[in-house]
């Protein structure tokens, strides 16, 4: 056993991004991309790039923390000879709160309060990836009812249309196109309207729990999840006339920050990013979960890796998602909303005046919580930023051992490096909107 | 992109073997249990058999867990780094479990495997503590640079911050 202060006591370099004279070779090349699997041709073209050159040529800044396009609190070091992006460094851990460590002292019922808080833009595949995982724990999810999948679907896609619409938002603001901020903001209003329907919240729900969903969806809502469909196709086509095929928004967004299909896989990147390099890469239809494989759908691919094809993905998966919301309406069966295994399930409020055991079982799972047996599992799912994973090691106890979020924008984000390098500075602002990063998911 | 590395054999003592690693069952996920000599050569093995994505890379730390069962030949030690490979043409996914001992909370980098796993090894650095050898920048990513210890170990207290309201004890 090493001393407390061998432990605790760590020495670890500065996170800023330092001037070329202070760092080594490597560090240098691993910051311009030459780590990454490229041709020779590739790997020369970018020693090309005049500016490596001399120190005081360039300039160090700072962009962020209090930047509006960083889209929360993200800090980017960029090293410029006049306009030309050389280096960039991504500074993240502003909004870290701790998030992994909260969830070891929460127990499985309550977990999902803390998990939904981290992609605050799709708080339903959080909460959907984290039930997935605590019911491969209990070996309860094939169990699931019919129903409680289904929503879980329901709700799974509509998110994904609120996040890619507040997407096109903050892309189009981050821009210049703001009359887009205002259009998004609002058609993604209506579905989170249609959620504050059905959950109780906008955002932040908890309600898609292990063992099913909290409660049935109520009375009207097929009419309400009709009228977002209905109005959504008609929007799109209006972003369409107002930035798709408008040449100054493809002026701005075409050939800028490229990624290549190497380039993405080794970075690990998943989602839009991966895809828009041509890769058909979605776990919704490679390894599909709930009824993913009962349902048709296409995954839309990119082809030059550029922030428009990252544009175009997203508002093209945004029809996809109402063909599959569409398909989910017409299966939508009758039943139990969640699983009747009353060690997970609390019983209903009626049952605990005329039954000890409702009355037992309802205090253990709401003071204790209920046991999970020993083990770990990861699971997967494919949220709008691409594989949102949780890993739980379980040591029988009603909370988890250790909750680990694999949070696709704490990857996506590390290939801002690549994506800006030899780009413009104003270009930098259209890659990490094109990114699409969601900061309390990278932090936690 | 061979298919070669999903064969597990199995030995006669029934306990399946990938690349002489252990491998168990965990819920239906396969789990790879290589020493840490074992470690980069087998990944690297794996990454030629095709798992091209590093979907993950973290760390646990197993100091107050009443007991896991690992495969024979594998001893428990404090920290486990775990690694989530992800392979894209065969649809494929698999999990490798390090045992890292506390007296010696070194690892090798995957750096130059998977470029994609620098951040993640900062994380469990920053978090746990663990340093991975040939690791291009380990610095904290998310604590601050001054922190004192690392918040995700068991023995790192939570901890409060005194906050100052009208009635509060604390």
């Amino acid at each position: 056993m090493t001393s407390v202060e061998n432990i605790f006591k760590t020495n670890e370099g500065a996170q800023e991004m330092r001037a070329r004279s202070e760092i080594s070779a490597k560090e240098i090349l691993r910051e311009v991309g030459s780590v990454l699997r490229m041709s020779e041709a590739e790997a020369a073209k970018l020693g090309q790039i005049p500016a490596d050159a001399d120190e005081d040529q360039t300039m160090i800044i700072n962009m962020g923390p209090q930047h509006p396009s960083t889209h929360g609190v993200l800090r980017l070091m960029l090293e410029l000879q006049g306009e030309k992006v050389l280096r960039c460094k991504p500074i993240i851990g502003y909004l870290h709160t701790g998030m992994e460590k909260t969830g070891e002292e929460l127990t499985y019922m309550q977990g999902g309060t803390n998990v939904t808080r981290m992609d605050y833009l799709s708080p339903l595949n959080n909460e959907l990836v984290f039930s997935m995982a605590v019911e491969k724990l209990l070996g309860i999810e094939n169990d699931i009812p019919e129903r409680a999948v289904w929503m879980r679907m329901l709700l799974s896609e509509l998110n994904r249309m609120s996040s890619h619409l507040l997407f096109l938002a903050t892309n189009g603001m981050d821009l210049g196109a703001v009359s887009m901020m205002l259009y998004g903001w609002r058609e993604r209003e209506e579905v989170l309207r249609f959620f504050q329907k059905v959950t109780g919240l906008r955002m932040n729900h908890n309600f898609i729990r292990p063992g099913g969903v909290a409660a049935d969806l109520p009375a009207g809502w097929r009419d309400d999840v009709l009228e977002i469909l209905e109005m959504l196709p008609i929007r799109l086509a209006e972003y369409d006339i107002l930035m798709t095929d408008q040449p100054i928004w493809r002026e701005r967004l075409q050939g800028v920050g490229v990624i290549t299909a190497d380039e993405a896989l080794a970075l690990g990147t998943s989602g839009p990013i991966l895809r828009s390099t041509g890769v058909a890469w979605d776990l919704r239809r490679d390894q599909p979960y709930l009824h993913y494989d009962k349902v048709e759908f296409d995954v839309i691919v990119g082809s030059y890796g550029d922030a428009f094809d990252r544009y175009a993905i997203r508002i093209n998966e945004i029809r996809e998602s109402i063909r599959i919301v569409h398909q989910v309406l017409d299966a939508m069966p009758l039943g139990d909303y969640r699983i009747q295994n009353k060690k997970v399930t609390p019983p209903p409020r009626a049952r605990i005046d005329e039954s000890m055991e409702a009355l037992i079982h309802h205090f253990k799972i709401f003071t204790e919580g209920f046991k999970v047996p020993e083990g770990e599992v990861y699971s997967a799912i494919e949220s709008p930023r691409g594989e949102i994973g949780c890993y739980i090691v379980s040591d029988g106890g009603p909370k988890p051992y250790r909750i680990h979020m694999r949070a696709p924008s704490f990857v996506n984000i590390q290939a801002l490096p690549h994506m800006m390098r030899g780009g413009l500075v104003a270009d930098a602002v259209a890659v990490i909107s094109s990114i699409d990063p969601v900061l309390g998911e990278v932090d936690r | 992109m061979s298919d070669a590395t999903t064969d597990v054999d199995v030995t006669p003592e029934l306990q399946p073997q990938l690349h002489g690693c252990p491998v168990s069952d965990s819920r239906g996920q396969s789990v790879v249990h290589p020493t840490r000599a074992q470690y980069v050569a087998l990944m690297k093995k794996l990454l030629d058999g095709g798992y091209v994505m590093c979907s993950d890379l973290t760390a646990t730390d197993y100091l107050t867990h009443s007991g896991r069962t690992l495969p024979e030949g594998i001893d428990a030690e404090r920290f486990e780094v775990v690694v989530n490979l992800t392979a894209i043409a065969t649809r494929d996914r698999i999990r490798v479990r390090v045992q890292v001992p506390e007296s010696d909370p070194t690892i090798a980098s995957l750096f130059d495997l998977w470029p994609g796993t620098e951040a993640m090894e900062r994380e469990v650095f920053d978090m746990f503590g663990l340093s991975f050898d040939g690791h291009p920048d380990l610095t904290r990513i998310l604590m601050p640079e001054d922190w004192d210890g690392h918040p995700l170990r068991k023995d790192y207290a939570i901890g409060r911050i005194p906050v100052q309201f009208k009635g509060s004890n604390s």
